[in-house]
């Protein structure tokens, strides 16, 4: 379904993915059929708020999804069109690492307090590639000199916890490039870092990306950090993908209500507007998704249609898609 | 016009101790380090900065939920620092608090109709029993909740809600200064604008004078009249609104400016890219002179040996913490 | 200035700030306070039924123990000494002729009084001491603190047989007196623990953002412990009542084992079993029955803290 034009299969796809989570209020429906791709040298940005399943479905690719309580119900992950869901665990911890890897918001809670960097960072050589622990520190070094940190040779031997937060992510960034991955997953990098560090740490990310030909997957809810390296972006509501388009086509024209609206509500620093435009309502609690398109509650232009049906994701000219039934008559506008 | 709230070098040091039986006091941290500036009646003043510059700190000191180290501070000329009993609950009821974190500013084990009552309790002599139920009720209205959920607990809300209901709790003695102490930062991006707007309503609605709080620039700029940077434990630079993030003159804010990322992909390659090396020294150990001088790229020998006044300075029209401040033209648009 | 008492429920301002969806998470039109939401998790757990019907049962014994027996565990008849079970006297006799039927279900009275008690003196002691201690800080948590640590330090089983033993003539053969003796011994060396507890789950109350806004809107600090922060504090502790029943039910029959705690004329499971010492070959049942009825009560109480724990236990909030 996803497949270019010369018949070859996208680096890293995802299809039609449904997860569900068993919670004690009943069963939360986390994903209820997401399809994104990525290709190599290309940034493609999962844009969405808390509970519209981005993380969700970034967990399941690296298979390191919760299970219980979550569980896959349907669709299939491919990369390189290997069938990763379908795949031994060996195989999927085989890529996990050396094809895929993950970075994620809190350094401190996914580094290891008791080992050093230098340590951390160089068990996956040693494990995966053999290496020495001479070579393996070695290569530490050269990893934290090319994430910026000052100093490499002596801080290799630090902990985590003596790292300040933008160079605790600079360290977690080292060692999810040790294996040379061709997908990085980025999991809201920069959320909890000071906007001059975020900064920082999204240059290092395009610059790493642009020496690798390495594909990115950022996932985040920050429209601002988007506009600024995304090449396309997926926006995700309610465990469902509602747009998918270029990044300059989304921003100057947006083809889905709740990205119109999005984009309406956020501040900017640029300018000093009036009033925002506020969504009404709340996100949908996923135990109780309401029927027909979930954002139709909170919609400006809803219609009486809106609630019967569930919209699916149409392409729209210029190869870009929508999970409005109304998408078309947006595009005009 | 004498202004709202008036501050004068307020300062607040932390000890840092070691010890087990007698506690020794090494060094301290200068968490609020010599900050001055004025509030007027009905305006909204954004502090903004990043994590350790001290704006938490100014809002507990500023509530006198910390005691300060050494400053003034001026409620309507009059000295807060020296209130005490009646006169210290009078002022309570005039300078309130919205907090950042919406699932734990809210006690779990008290209905919303008695949180946002407690006020009430506290403050006997602003409504009399018989009144309190209703004027909750109003309350809960004026912040766009349901005033029927009045017996509901907080974990039965979401989190901007729990916001609104701090907001109502926080408004509930009618006060003339709130200090937001980042009330938008924990909510959903689609949901923060609900809240702004709240705010916002109710500056107008009420008459209130906000010292408004926050890491986020943009958020900082949609609801303030005036801005204050801070880093390190002082401010750095202060101004209006338009002059902050139209001509900032500060070698930091021009930095903070040009990091924010801006929703609009056309504006990616013209704009004009700042970045600090190096990570923010020890509020333990300030460096001397100028703090930021280690992170500054017009940083001269000057830098070192002199402490910068927050003052105008040359061509500027605000004042600037800056031996080499100029004005520069940073974001796209402004 | 405006009054929000002068904006009603009218106006397009207020319509358009209103937020009309639903509250997340419970969606029922009942209010469910933390603790009710606890008692409906208990309801559904075999844990907590088993235990609380258990705990249950044995209260209705000790408050009524008539119901059960009709002889009197005091009354010894020197014949029937050491006679085994049988259909008339269904746990024998004991050593001075007592029924020990009887003297069991009259020993669940005491057993479990003396053990209410001495939780409640070591709950409200130490709960007391520790709220003040994390609420203050600085030198009153200090001192309160070292205090707690000198009695920490004293080993319980030690220090229990040295008081009671000083104190054994003072009180003499009065029943209350005894009793009232081994309680406060009793509480005395547990306290910290209580005291702990509570200061720790102060401590973190403390720093709660809504203790702070209480401090804001300036509330006593009266009113900051009893409306913000007890409340909040209670569940550990609680958690750590029902066990210690538990436990103390077993020390008391420690200590009157070791001839220490409780004696004639009081009738506990401690003190059945501290007879039964010397006859455990020759009359196993004078034994069995008393500590079978220890033990199930001690599990019962344990039990009961384990389900309770896991019902308040924030993380399943």
């Amino acid at each position: 379904m996803l497949e270019k034009a010369t018949g070859a299969s996208p680096l890293l796809e995802v299809d039609g993915l449904h997860v569900e989570f068993r919670t004690r209020d009943g069963v939360a429906h986390v994903l209820n059929g997401v399809d994104y791709h990525v290709e190599a040298g290309e940034t493609l940005a999962v844009l969405g708020e808390s509970g519209s399943g981005k993380s969700v479905t970034a967990n399941t690719v690296m298979g390191i999804l919760q299970s219980p309580p979550g569980h896959v119900t349907g669709g299939a992950v491919r990369y390189r069109g290997e069938e990763l869901l379908t795949a031994t665990p060996e195989r999927r911890r085989e890529l996990r690492g050396e094809h895929i890897a993950m970075i994620f918001q809190d350094a401190l809670s996914a580094l290891n307090p008791v080992f050093t960097v230098g340590f951390q960072i160089g068990e996956q050589l040693r494990t995966r590639r053999g290496m020495s622990r001479r070579d393996a520190e070695r290569r530490a070094v050269e990893l934290l000199d090319l994430v910026g940190i000052p100093g490499a040779r002596q801080r290799v031997r630090n902990h985590p916890h003596q790292f300040s937060g933008g160079m605790r992510q600079r360290v977690m960034i080292a060692m999810s490039l040790a294996l040379d991955p061709d997908v990085l997953i980025a999991d809201e990098p920069t959320t909890a870092l000071d906007v001059t560090v975020q900064a920082q740490i999204m240059d290092l990310l395009a610059e790493i990306q642009a020496e690798r030909h390495m594909a990115l997957i950022l996932i985040t809810h920050d429209l601002g950090v988007v506009a600024e390296v995304a090449d396309r972006i997926a926006v995700m509501y309610a465990g469902r993908i509602v747009e998918n388009a270029d990044v300059h086509s989304l921003y100057a024209n947006p083809c889905h209500p709740y990205t119109r609206s999005l984009l309406e509500s956020i501040p900017r620093v640029d300018t000093k507007g009036s009033a925002l435009r506020a969504i009404r309502g709340l996100p949908p609690s996923l135990t109780r998704i309401p029927p027909g398109c979930p954002f139709h509650p909170r919609c400006p232009m809803a219609a009486d249609v809106c609630s019967d049906v569930v919209p699916p994701l149409e392409t729209l000219p210029g190869g870009r898609s929508s999970a409005c039934l109304f998408a078309e008559e947006l595009v005009g506008r | 016009m004498t202004p709202i709230l008036e501050v004068e070098d307020l300062v607040k040091h932390f000890p840092v101790q070691t010890g087990i039986v007698v506690k020794r006091t090494i060094g301290h941290v200068r968490a609020v380090d010599g900050v001055s500036f004025d509030l007027h009646e009905g305006e909204t003043l954004g502090v903004v900065g990043e994590s350790g510059c001290g704006k938490s700190t100014l809002a507990q000191v500023l509530m006198r939920l910390e005691p300060p180290t050494a400053g003034t501070v001026r409620f309507h000329g009059e000295d807060v620092f020296a209130k005490r009993g009646k006169a210290l609950q009078a002022l309570r009821r005039q300078i309130q608090i919205v907090l950042q974190d919406p699932y734990t500013s809210l006690n779990p084990r008290m209905t919303v109709g008695d949180i946002v009552g407690e006020p009430f309790e506290i403050h006997p002599e602003v409504a009399p029993k018989g009144e309190r139920r209703r004027k909750v009720r109003e309350l809960l209205d004026v912040v766009g909740l349901n005033p029927e959920h009045i017996h509901r607990y907080p974990h039965q809300f979401s989190g901007g809600q729990r916001q609104r209901i701090g907001i109502a709790r926080a408004l509930a003695l009618r006060p003339e200064v709130i200090i937001c102490d980042e009330p938008v930062s924990a909510l959903d991006v689609s949901i923060q604008a609900q809240v702004m707007n709240l705010l916002g309503d109710l500056q107008r609605e009420f008459g209130l004078s906000y010292v408004f709080i926050a890491h986020d620039l943009s958020v900082v700029r949609h609801l303030s009249d005036r801005v204050a940077v801070m880093y390190l434990g002082k401010i750095v630079e202060i101004g209006t609104e338009e002059e902050i993030y139209g001509r900032p003159s500060h070698p930091y804010t021009q930095a903070l400016l040009s990091a924010v990322p801006v929703p609009d992909p056309a504006l990616r390659a013209g704009r004009a890219r700042i970045r600090l090396s190096g990570d923010v020294p020890s509020p333990v150990d300030p460096p001397s002179g100028c703090r930021f001088r280690t992170r500054c790229w017009k940083a001269t020998e000057i830098c070192e040996d002199e402490v910068p006044d927050l003052v105008v300075r040359g061509a500027g029209h605000h004042p600037s913490a800056c031996h080499h401040a100029e004005e520069q033209h940073l974001l796209p648009s402004s | 200035m405006s009054d929000p008492s002068s904006l009603g429920t009218a106006g397009p301002a207020a319509e358009a700030r209103r937020d009309p969806a639903a509250p997340a998470g419970g969606g029922a039109e009942r209010p469910r306070s933390l603790a009710s939401d606890a008692w409906h998790d208990l309801r559904r757990r075999p844990l907590f039924l088993v235990s609380v019907t258990l705990i249950a049962f044995l209260l209705v014994l000790a408050a009524f123990p008539q119901l059960f027996t009709s002889a009197d565990p005091n009354a010894g008849d020197l014949s029937r000494s050491r006679q085994p079970p049988s259909a008339e006297a269904w746990f024998g006799y004991d050593l001075l002729g007592r029924d020990v039927y009887a003297r069991t279900i009259y020993g669940t009275r005491v057993s479990i009084v003396v053990g209410v008690l001495a939780t409640s003196f070591t709950v409200l002691l130490g709960g007391s001491l520790g709220i003040l201690a994390g609420f203050y800080g600085g030198w009153v948590d200090g001192l309160l603190s070292r205090i707690a640590d000198v009695f920490f330090g004293l080993p319980f089983v030690l220090g229990a047989i040295v008081v009671l033993a000083t104190f054994r003539e003072e009180v003499g053969a009065s029943a209350v007196g005894i009793t009232t003796l081994v309680v406060l011994t009793m509480s005395m060396l547990s306290w910290p623990v209580s005291m702990r507890i509570m200061r720790s789950a102060a401590i973190a109350a403390r720093d709660q953002d809504y203790v702070r806004a209480a401090r804001a809107l300036g509330a006593s600090p009266m009113r900051v412990i009893r409306q913000h922060m007890l409340p909040n504090c209670l569940a550990p502790v609680l958690v750590y009542a029902t066990i210690a029943l538990g436990a103390f039910i077993g020390v008391e029959a420690t200590l009157s084992f070791l001839s220490v705690g409780l004696r004639d004329p009081v009738v506990s499971w401690g003190v059945m079993i501290s007879e039964a010492r010397d006859y455990l070959r020759v009359a196993p049942f004078l034994l069995l029955f008393p500590a079978a009825f220890l033990a199930v009560t001690v599990l019962a109480f344990v039990m009961l803290g384990d389900a309770v724990r896991e019902a308040f236990d924030p993380k399943g909030r």
